[in-house]
């Protein structure tokens, strides 16, 4: 984090640096993530960190959760006696306990295990079947690719929590221990996602297929699963990292949903955090304020870390939405709105003039959309 | 052509439901295994046809669904028909408020973002959006309710009306099932507005997401028309900016709303589930949430297929409104 953050702070002169960099760190600075950020200007550059920042504490806080912890997720007595139910937050529970007599905080810290597992396993197998089915298809074409087109237009008409909601009771019929659930939540969540996977890997490798270059690898005599692996495959997945980064916050949130419903894991085998905002519910009627609270913040923080970044790589590989480097004679204007000042200090900058043609960063909205 | 794939689409729809819903076996198993002997089970399954080829059901299950019979539930031996009419109502209700928050919040908000491009409000705004996103409906609600409801006690803490209310309805005999037209028609004052109390946190829990969707769609469309030659003219003609914004730009800008308001129905129905559990709510997300922990699964199943079923047709009219409105939509 460190290191990214230092790439940051001098907004006009990082901005205006040669695109190709050489020198010590120049290897750091071509890193795929680094060089949006020294890409980004302005408000853009903001998200993007902010985003980077809360994605990478929710990580680390995911890692360490042993070590930050203070009691076990499912702990609900210290040697010297139960920790009680609903106590409010003290020096032996910062966040309080909940109705099921839980550390508030202990659950929250496990529960960003959980999540980052199920949204590492949901997008990993997206990613699988969605690719092999959208190469096969769209590369083959026939029956089968308009079968397979007409089903994954039908099944992302579906709405997705309903969905996950059907895949969770055909995998695990609802609940079940921690890796069980994980899997089950995870799978129930590739459900929803295949879909989209298809249909844009699909939809490149019907463009690649008629390049030049692959029709010289049929003429050379190239079989048709060198062909799909070695040239078209590597030449449709150039979006996918956007939809990934997109994907993942949708992901923490079916999560959230299903665990609200009572399709999470078992409280006593893992911490999630929808499951213990539905335990919290009562809760609120009766003014118990900490059992909801927390988790649900934990919820928000991840979710908007991610979307943060997956919208900011979205605007950026997208050269129409991306602020150029052009706009650093608006520059200091700009580089004041971002997130924190501007939210913070509540003061317009400079009463930059509505600089005409300046890119508009923010019609990711369209594919937000459909993605839904 | 492109309108006739509403048919396979909904075929594949419910299709898709089935092929879930039988994958682990029968319902009845779900449901009652474990509370009954073999026997029984095996007698209530034979009894309720679930021991027969399965596609034999599979031809029954489309049939039914064809005449509107959707079976009955497990759990409450209720007609699935008669629940989804009964509670269906107060899920179209509150997805009816929710889409009036969001239009009032989103559009406005929308506009003064285009207004103050790239500035401060601008900024402020675009990260409410996102925040707005990234929040979990119900935890919005679980929110709005401590505050608002338990802590400050403007707002009723959960339901759809109070029972005194509710019963002078019934006594009323207004059964619409929307409970504002049924308070009207009472011609009582008390009971609309304590129908619309218990309505605004609901509401606004649900309402608010979509609100950030129209916000960032106003805002991209509004300054793409402001930028367009015929608004050009009128600025050359010194008009000022915010009356641009108020009387030129905004109607072109409008129209892909529609479209969005059609796509934002799916989201709204899923959010109403989660919207509903939170605020108590009896609408069909309420029960789906009861039915799924009773396991009752011929009651999830009617549920879900209904809310893709209105999901798919709703996506479809809008496809048809949007080509009307647009002439420069054609398919």
């Amino acid at each position: 984090m460190a290191e990214i953050s230092s790439t940051v702070e001098p907004a006009g002169s990082a901005a205006a640096a040669p695109e190709h960099v050489s020198g010590r760190w120049g290897w750091f600075k071509r890193l795929p993530v680094v060089r949006q950020v020294r890409q980004s200007v302005g408000l853009q550059r903001g998200m993007l960190v902010t985003g980077l920042v809360l994605t990478g504490l929710f990580v680390l806080t995911a890692v360490l959760a042993p070590v930050l912890a203070p009691y076990d997720a499912s702990q609900l007595r210290t040697p010297d006696g139960a920790f009680g139910a609903q106590q409010p937050p003290s020096a032996e529970h910062l966040l309080g306990t909940t109705v099921g007599g839980y550390d508030v905080l202990s659950r929250v810290i496990f529960g960003a295990r959980t999540a980052l597992l199920v949204v590492i396993v949901a997008i990993l197998a997206s990613i699988v079947i969605g690719v092999v089915l959208g190469l096969v298809s769209g590369y083959f074409g026939g029956w089968l690719d308009r079968v397979l087109v007409v089903v994954a237009d039908a099944i992302y008409a579906f709405p997705s929590l309903l969905l996950a909601i059907l895949a969770a009771i055909v995998i695990s019929g609802g609940q079940s221990t921690m890796w069980g659930g994980i899997l089950a939540t995870a799978l129930s969540i590739t459900v929803v996602f295949v879909p989209q996977y298809f249909r844009v890997v699909r939809a490149e490798v019907v463009r690649v297929k008629n390049e030049a270059f692959v029709d010289s690898a049929r003429v050379l005599g190239s079989g048709h699963w060198r062909i799909m692996t070695r040239h078209v495959l590597r030449n449709s997945t150039r979006t996918l990292p956007l939809i990934v980064t997109l994907n993942a916050s949708e992901a923490i949130l079916t999560l959230a949903g299903l665990g609200f419903l009572g399709f999470g894991i078992e409280p006593t085998a893992a911490a999630e955090w929808g499951y213990d905002l539905q335990r919290s519910i009562s809760d609120v009627t009766s003014g118990i304020w900490w059992t909801a609270l927390f988790p649900g913040l934990a919820i928000v923080i991840v979710a908007l870390g991610m979307t943060l970044v997956g919208e900011s790589l979205n605007d950026l590989a997208d050269p129409r939405l991306r602020s150029r480097t052009r706009s650093k004679q608006v520059g200091g204007a700009v580089a004041q709105t971002s997130v924190a000042t501007s939210v913070a200090s509540g003061v317009d900058p400079v009463g930059t003039p509505p600089a005409a043609g300046t890119p508009d960063p923010a019609d990711t909205t369209d594919r937000r959309e459909e993605d839904r | 052509m492109r309108f006739l794939l509403i048919f396979p689409t909904v075929f594949i729809l419910v299709t898709t439901v089935f092929v879930l819903m039988r994958a682990t076996g029968d319902p009845i198993t779900a449901s009652l295994g474990g509370r009954l002997t073999q026997a029984q089970l095996a007698e209530r399954i034979s009894a309720a046809g679930y021991d027969r080829p399965i596609l034999v059901q599979y031809w029954e299950y489309l049939t039914q669904i064809a005449r509107g019979d959707f079976g009955t539930t497990i759990s409450d031996n209720r007609r699935v028909v008669d629940v989804l009419t009964t509670h269906g109502s107060a899920t179209l209700e509150l997805t009816a408020y929710a889409i009036v928050v969001a239009l009032v919040v989103g559009i406005p908000l929308g506009m003064v973002a285009a207004y103050f491009r790239d500035r401060w409000p601008d900024a402020a705004l675009r990260v409410l959006a996102i925040l707005a996103y990234a929040t979990p409906v119900f935890f919005a609600g679980l929110l709005l309710k401590l505050v608002f409801a338990v802590g400050l006690g403007w707002f009723p803490v959960a339901g759809r009306a109070s029972t005194n209310a509710e019963i002078e309805m019934k006594f009323d005999g207004a059964g619409t099932g929307f409970y504002l037209i049924d308070a009207i028609s009472t011609g009582n004052g008390e009971i609309v507005a304590d129908v619309l109390r218990h309505a605004v946190l609901p509401a606004t829990a649900l309402g608010l997401l979509t609100a950030g969707v129209f916000l960032r769609l106003v805002r991209t469309n509004m300054i793409g028309t402001l930028g367009t030659e015929y608004v050009d003219a009128a600025r050359s003609r010194g008009v000022r900016e915010s009356r641009l914004v108020r009387a030129h730009a905004w109607r072109p800008a409008l129209i892909p709303i529609i479209t969005v308001v059609g796509m934002q129905v799916a989201m709204l129905l899923v959010g109403a589930v989660l919207t509903e559990t939170t605020f108590e709510w009896r609408g069909l997300g309420f029960q789906l949430a009861q039915y799924l922990t009773v396991r009752d699964f011929v009651a999830v199943q009617g549920i879900v297929v209904l809310m893709a079923v209105v999901v798919a047709v709703t996506n479809f009219l809008v496809d048809i409104v949007a080509a009307l409105v647009d002439p420069r939509v054609r398919y």
